[in-house]
């Protein structure tokens, strides 16, 4: 019964996707409904040749690790491209010639730019959680996934909405607002996937057979929870036509600011942050072998954490028409949050006491204490910037572009790469890793990388900052804005640099997983299944 | 809390001398009972503190009318006012001094401070006011007729007190009386189209560019009969009337056939705002001396 409704919405799908490409008002639109046509009947078709096989019920003593290897490949993949576009964006900023005549539109900096951002942060860093979220849900619950297919579902249709974002962005469709640049249908679709993203996780927790919940399933479910808000409030957007790509946005003006840096910054907070300290709180533990250092500081941190984050985002909007008391309660909430943030440093970094001697062993407990690191160093850096006296420097320039990368590449980048060397042994049944040397040398790349970048941008920014603000003695600015761009050059080179380190150490963890998977020798053990106690 | 004695020998994460544990165990992963580190836990509390006592000096909490306005008295707006009246104080001088200047001798070399006031006083105020028409870049806008200020060809004077009267009183407008003022005639229908074609091309001819030999002979005739009071009989224009010399290479609508033959049949009627009723004088001035400055200047 279920198959047959399965074919008719499929169906369904497929022809109103076939219509709605004919009536199509504008390029973007018409690509998408045809890609949606296409996909919603190659599905049918899938379907309709499974029509009428038995059913093979689920092993419920196994965990359902599938859709765990699929976002794990899908992760280094995204991860690959997102870094080559920054790497190439990087250097189209330092030598514009790079913007080919032959390659306009579609190759322009400003469409490339949101492609990179969307594919570290939502392809590369989206499907690192999801595969975080499925694998450490099912761990720590002892219980397997919930929903049968549907975690498939989530897989493909996050898929989907990768695709739909990029192709959108090349062809020139956006809504204009930062890191939610996809327009309306594109949102619809993934506020589908996401919900059932919660159903799945929810549903597993509930189904769990430790008494409590561990701290990474708190951590991944406020994640999960809260960019479900953030998703459906900053695109709430009327569309000018059912046919075409554009939508108009419901909030306007200062409001639609205030709207979009509240989303903005809890993408980081939510995101980035509480997602990530979930992967962090299971992987450190596992790869350190050690327990997590405090149970307390998890819990008070946790709660001063969320509660926090999400009033930080007015820091975004110092000196603009956001009234002041906004832009004060934005700076005082983003410097309560320094200690919040640092809890997760502290619990992260202590779980190693006892342990420390295996960073002179271990290059992948190295990296994700690295990250931890690059964590620490940017949530202080970013409660420093939020104080107005000096964002009314930093504001607007290259600062806030190192500040980003210092907690993208070193936080976000390190500890997935970490959960990606402990996963994938464990996920295709691996003794160890292909090659120790080759995780050592991505780790070096990549700090390096780190180095080049963020120094690189604190010179240009801080250089930019004081360009823009020097006055003559008669209170007329000196520079002008071309002024400061030719005097950044040398630091953007310096930068793209850094970018060629960070991917080519990449490439190499791309390669040095693929022959774990294809060389590697296997265990025999099947993952056991059982509640600790 | 119950005691949770750590089991060394059983448990491979756990060493001798370990805190105890919560006892929660999930996939291996155990948890010590540590409590919150006080250096955090102060430095937590002493920025909450900060953060309550900043909100009482700075606007912060909103109310129902209005956020509570802190005791300080701070506010960005009245941070900028009072920014640009100091500056405003400090140039009075200058200020005065450039309403009263004979502008020509207004120089880098023999005034370098009023120079400088006026050119980078200029600049912003042609980014505000005259940037929609004539470019920030000051190039122009050829397809709507807006004049290019950067090169040396001008149409109703190019020395700084030309370029102040324009400024001032604009071209063509009806706000002010002593606008510039001068119209060309529409030629369509008033004379037969074959003319049109021949003057178009006597236009061609004598601004150097292609064009066919026969129309251009007999449109010198036309242009002499209909054209030559107004652009000269050499066709070299006349700032008087703001008639644009057609022998050079550089054109205020365009220079092709197509564009020419527009200008003939329908006539220009360019305008410009006076500028008396919107801006000072001292703003004018220096306005008049930074579009003197870009290169043409005569």
């Amino acid at each position: 019964m279920l198959d047959y409704a399965k074919l008719l919405i499929l169906g369904l799908v497929a022809v109103l996707a076939a219509i709605a490409a004919q009536y199509a008002r504008d390029l973007p639109y018409m690509v998408h409904a045809v890609l949606v046509m296409l996909v919603a009947a190659g599905v049918f078709l899938w379907q309709l040749r499974r029509m009428g096989e038995p059913a093979l019920p689920a092993p419920m003593d196994e965990y359902n690790d599938g859709p765990v290897r699929a976002a794990t490949i899908a992760t280094v993949f995204w991860g690959v491209v997102g870094f080559l576009a920054g790497t190439f964006i990087a250097f189209q900023l330092a030598f514009p010639q790079l913007n080919f005549d032959w390659a306009q539109p579609y190759g322009n900096f400003g469409r490339l730019r949101p492609l990179h951002t969307s594919a570290v942060i939502f392809a590369f860093g989206g499907n690192a959680l999801l595969a975080a979220s499925f694998y450490i849900v099912q761990r720590t619950t002892a219980a397997r996934l919930w929903g049968g297919g549907l975690s498939w579902f989530v897989f493909w249709g996050y898929q989907l909405f990768i695709v739909l974002a990029a192709t959108g962005y090349l062809l020139g469709a956006t809504q204009s607002q930062e890191y939610a640049e996809p327009e309306w249908y594109v949102d619809l679709w993934l506020t589908v996937v996401w919900v059932a993203f919660l159903a799945v996780f929810v549903g597993t927790l509930i189904r769990r057979r430790e008494p409590h919940i561990y701290v990474a399933n708190w951590f991944l479910l406020s994640f999960i929870v809260t960019v479900a808000m953030l998703h459906v409030v900053n695109n709430l957007a009327i569309p000018v036509s059912v046919f075409g790509s554009r939508s108009v946005q419901v909030f306007s003006g200062v409001q639609n600011a205030m709207t979009q840096w509240w989303y903005g910054h809890n993408a980081v907070g939510f995101f980035l942050t509480a997602g990530f300290l979930g992967m962090m709180y299971y992987f450190i533990p596992k790869q350190a072998e050690r327990p997590v250092y405090s149970y307390k500081l998890s819990i008070i941190h946790f709660w001063a954490l969320i509660f926090l984050y999400i009033w930080a985002g007015p820091h975004h909007l110092h000196y603009t028409a956001l009234p002041d008391w906004a832009s004060t309660l934005g700076m005082v909430f983003s410097i309560i949050l320094w200690m919040p943030s640092w809890g997760g440093m502290i619990n992260g970094l202590m779980t190693l006491s006892g342990a420390w001697d295996k960073l002179r062993t271990d290059p992948v407990l190295r990296m994700m204490v690295t990250s931890v690191a690059f964590y620490g160093m940017s949530t202080f850096e970013g409660p420093m910037m939020s104080i107005r006296a000096v964002n009314s420097l930093s504001h607007y320039t290259d600062w806030t572009i190192g500040h980003v990368h210092s907690g993208a590449l070193g936080w976000n980048g390190m500890i997935t790469f970490g959960m990606l060397y402990y996963l994938v042994p464990k996920l295709w049944n691996r003794q160890a890793l292909y090659s120790l040397r080759a995780v050592s040398w991505h780790y070096w790349l990549a700090t390096i990388g780190i180095v080049l970048y963020a120094s690189s941008m604190w010179v240009t920014g801080i250089m930019e900052g004081l360009m823009w603000r020097e006055v003559d003695a008669q209170g007329f600015l000196v520079n002008s804005f071309a002024d400061t761009v030719s005097a950044k050059f040398p630091m953007y080179v310096v930068r793209g640099l850094g970018g060629v380190l960070y991917l080519a150490g990449a490439i190499i963890m791309a390669y040095n997983l693929w022959m774990t998977v294809r060389k590697g020798a296997a265990t025999r053990q099947a993952p056991a299944m059982a509640p600790a106690e | 809390m119950t005691d949770h004695k750590t089991d060394h020998h059983n448990d491979p994460t756990l060493q001798a001398g370990d805190p105890e544990t919560t006892g929660h165990s999930w996939d291996g992963i155990k948890e010590f009972n540590n409590p919150l580190p006080r250096w955090w836990l102060w430095t937590f509390y002493a920025c909450i503190v900060w953060g309550l006592g900043y909100t009482i000096a700075y606007p912060a909490w909103p109310l129902l009318k209005e956020a509570t306005p802190g005791f300080l008295g701070y506010s960005t707006r009245a941070n900028v006012v009072a920014d640009i009246a100091e500056f405003d104080a400090m140039n009075v001088g200058l200020r005065e001094a450039l309403e009263r200047v004979e502008l020509t001798s207004v120089t880098p070399q023999d005034t370098p401070d009023l120079y400088n006031y006026a050119i980078q006083g200029g600049a912003a105020t042609f980014r505000t006011w005259c940037a929609q028409c004539h470019g920030s870049g000051a190039a122009g806008v050829q397809a709507a007729g807006y004049p290019n200020l950067l090169d040396d060809d001008w149409l109703w004077g190019g020395s700084i007190e030309d370029i102040h009267y324009t400024v001032a009183h604009g071209i063509r407008n009806e706000d002010d009386p002593d606008a510039r003022y001068s119209q060309m005639t529409a030629f369509e229908g008033m004379i037969p189209d074959e003319e049109i074609t021949a003057v178009v091309h006597h236009v061609l001819a004598i601004s150097g560019q292609e064009h066919d030999a026969g129309l251009a002979m007999a449109g010198a005739e036309v242009y002499s009969y209909n054209c030559a009071s107004c652009h000269g009989e050499e066709g070299l224009g006349d700032r008087f009337l703001g008639a644009p010399n057609l022998t050079d290479a550089i054109w205020l609508y365009g220079g092709s056939p197509e564009k020419i033959e527009e200008t003939v049949r329908y006539s220009r009627f360019g305008v410009m705002p006076n500028w008396t009723d919107r801006l000072s004088e001292a703003e004018i001035r220096s306005v008049a001396l930074y579009v003197h400055s870009l290169g043409g200047g005569e």
